[in-house]
């Protein structure tokens, strides 16, 4: 197998993310995520510029990556112009591709984001819809979104959407064609290749941890571990 | 420093923002939480200001919310914008007006990357084409939407029916803004006023009669963080990073939240109803919650709108004591009424939130 640095390297948000970092912490001082989490970009990103193979393989495998936000304010206080946030989308892209994902507990979420915002993309044409966000998993959203999801078609009507309907505006039905040249997209740039990597070492996982694995859908227990499970063991 | 001098260097903090014939690109969050908002847009554009602005309803996700989930692999993200780009070429439109934050950002680094990669963007031509047989061309003008209602806004106060001051005072009312991490901190050149000044709500404001309250936690992440509120086990990220800019900006007493990206509006909003019911605090006076406006309810609202077409009421932080603030009259009975007229039930009231 190539050099995991090398395999870092192909991927263009490394190339353009990660120049000589000069070890400030500029980037650790202004993140949501090390505030909250055990987290340091800083170290991150000092780790995999020793080029120490050992480490970024541990790296690979760790909560750690899991862990950053995606907010960017990196990006905007970098002395250096570096982007810690775009090197761990690199690091996660190839955690997944080599299956190391599964190793840690957050890494293993990628499954249930697989098959909710992933499944959403090319069942619905959108990462998420109002219909989708089902009042149980999210009760976080109070009263008044379990009301907008009963009241659904006298509320979106109201409001100028256009639920459900060919056509322009908020909330439409995407076309079977317009679907279909979506999933095409997703077979020729690897998108699918990549989901299916997903759901066969989260199976493998699942059959270590002694779950049953559903090949399809949320309502299952594995999908729900994963989805509600939290050690703990994350925060400072 | 001279006059001239400050001017020059502001000039390095504008965008060029189009100024007509908009191809417009939707939300999933927005139209979810936010239809009335993106509603109000449109009808502000063509109806108010007599734009042009086209909606193609073959225009999907850009797949951002996956892409930043590290789910949809880069080349991927760059093809499907790429479609929405031949959409437009299709339809004639070379100008983008963008609902989403996300999506925002989304475009501006694609763009950014064909330029500094042009070998990418030759493979985006050839992955859609071989996926789709379309071709594009990349746009001419990328702008929010909310760079659009901010380039027109003295237009919007030459027709407005109230100003943002506290009719019994007539003081301006306290705003605070949050813009949202992806308009500008990943592209500064692509936010009006960069990351470090960013000026497209404060801007609308100001124009509109309020006063921008400054506070410490002004620039820090409303806590979306994708996988950090996707996943349910991750959610104490997200509300702990709201809670910390509540707790920041409550002793500056602001009468409303103006933010620009959906996320984010929806977050302010219902973080706001779980912290008053894990800790039973409250925040704003008299136990009501700050109320969050997009900066469309807020365009409509100054521009005389039905709070209720806007779907003020569909917040969980309900608007009443703000539009009492305001002067803006509004029907008790038409609340919670369908588009034609018939009565719907009443909303459940929050244990925590006075409603």
């Amino acid at each position: 197998m190539e050099k995991l640095y090398d395999l870092l390297l192909q991927d263009i948000r490394f190339e353009e993310g990660l120049n000589a970092c000069m070890n400030c912490g500029v980037c650790t001082a202004i993140c949501p995520a090390a505030e909250f989490y055990n987290y340091d970009p800083r170290e991150i990103v000092d780790t995999i510029q020793s080029k120490d193979e050992e480490k970024i393989e541990a790296l690979l495998r760790s909560e750690t990556i899991w862990y950053c936000g995606q907010c960017m304010s990196c990006k905007t206080r970098c002395p250096r112009g570096n982007t810690p946030a775009m090197v761990i989308m690199a690091l996660r892209t190839l955690s997944q591709k080599l299956g190391y994902f599964t190793d840690s507990e957050k890494g293993l979420q990628q499954f249930a984001l697989k098959r909710t915002i992933g499944e959403n993309i090319l069942k619905y044409g959108y990462c998420a819809a109002t219909y989708i966000v089902n009042p149980e998993l999210h009760p976080e959203q109070g009263p008044i979104w379990k009301y907008m999801i009963d009241n659904i078609d006298d509320v979106m009507e109201r409001l100028g959407a256009n639920l459900h309907k060919p056509g322009a505006g908020a909330l439409r039905r995407i076309s079977d064609e317009a679907l279909s040249e979506l999933k095409s997209i997703f077979d020729v740039t690897g998108a699918n290749d990549f989901y299916s990597e997903i759901e066969k070492h989260s199976e493998k996982k699942a059959h270590e941890l002694g779950f049953d694995y559903q090949k399809e859908g949320i309502n299952n227990e594995f999908f729900n571990h994963i989805f509600k499970f939290n050690s703990n063991n994350h925060s400072n | 420093m001279r006059e001239e001098g400050k001017k020059q260097i502001w000039k390095d903090y504008q965008k060029e923002i189009a100024d007509d014939h908009f191809f417009y690109v939707r939300s999933c969050i927005r139209q979810s939480f936010f239809p009335g908002s993106e509603t109000a847009f449109i009808n502000i554009l063509r109806e108010e200001l007599g734009k042009d602005i086209y909606e193609h309803p073959d225009h999907t996700t850009c797949t951002g919310i996956g892409y930043h989930s590290d789910l949809v692999p880069f080349e991927t993200i760059m093809t499907v914008v790429a479609r929405h780009f031949a959409l437009a070429k299709e339809a004639g439109y070379k100008n983008f007006a963008i609902s989403c934050v996300t999506s925002f950002g989304i475009y501006s680094e694609i763009i950014e990357t064909w330029k500094h990669f042009p070998e990418t963007l030759e493979k985006t031509r050839e992955n859609l084409y071989k996926a789709t047989k379309r071709e594009f061309d990349i746009p001419e003008n990328i702008a929010h939407a909310s760079d659009i209602i901010y380039k027109f806004r003295n237009e919007i106060a030459q027709r407005a029916k109230i100003k943002l001051i506290n009719i019994k005072t007539g003081e301006p009312l306290n705003i605070v803004e949050h813009i949202g991490c992806h308009y500008s901190k990943m592209f500064p050149k692509y936010g009006q006023g960069g990351a470090e000044f960013p000026e497209v709500l404060a801007g609308m404001i100001d124009a509109w009669g309020g006063k921008v309250v400054d506070y410490p936690e002004r620039r820090h992440c409303c806590g979306f963080g994708f996988r950090q509120y996707l996943v349910q086990a991750n959610r104490g990220y997200s509300v702990a990073n709201s809670k910390k800019k509540f707790d920041s900006m409550e002793p500056y007493k602001p009468d409303f939240i103006l933010a620009n990206c959906p996320g984010c509006s929806m977050f302010m909003d219902k973080w706001q109803y779980t912290i008053s019911e894990m800790e039973g605090k409250t925040y704003a006076e008299n136990q009501q919650g700050i109320p969050v406006l997009t900066y469309e309810e807020l365009a409509g609202l100054v521009m005389g709108y039905n709070p209720w077409d806007l779907g003020l009421q569909y917040h969980q932080i309900q608007s009443e004591p703000l539009l009492r603030k305001l002067g803006i009259e509004f029907s008790v009975e038409d609340k919670y009424k369908t588009k034609d007229g018939r009565q719907m039930p009443i909303p459940e009231c929050p244990a925590n939130i006075n409603f």
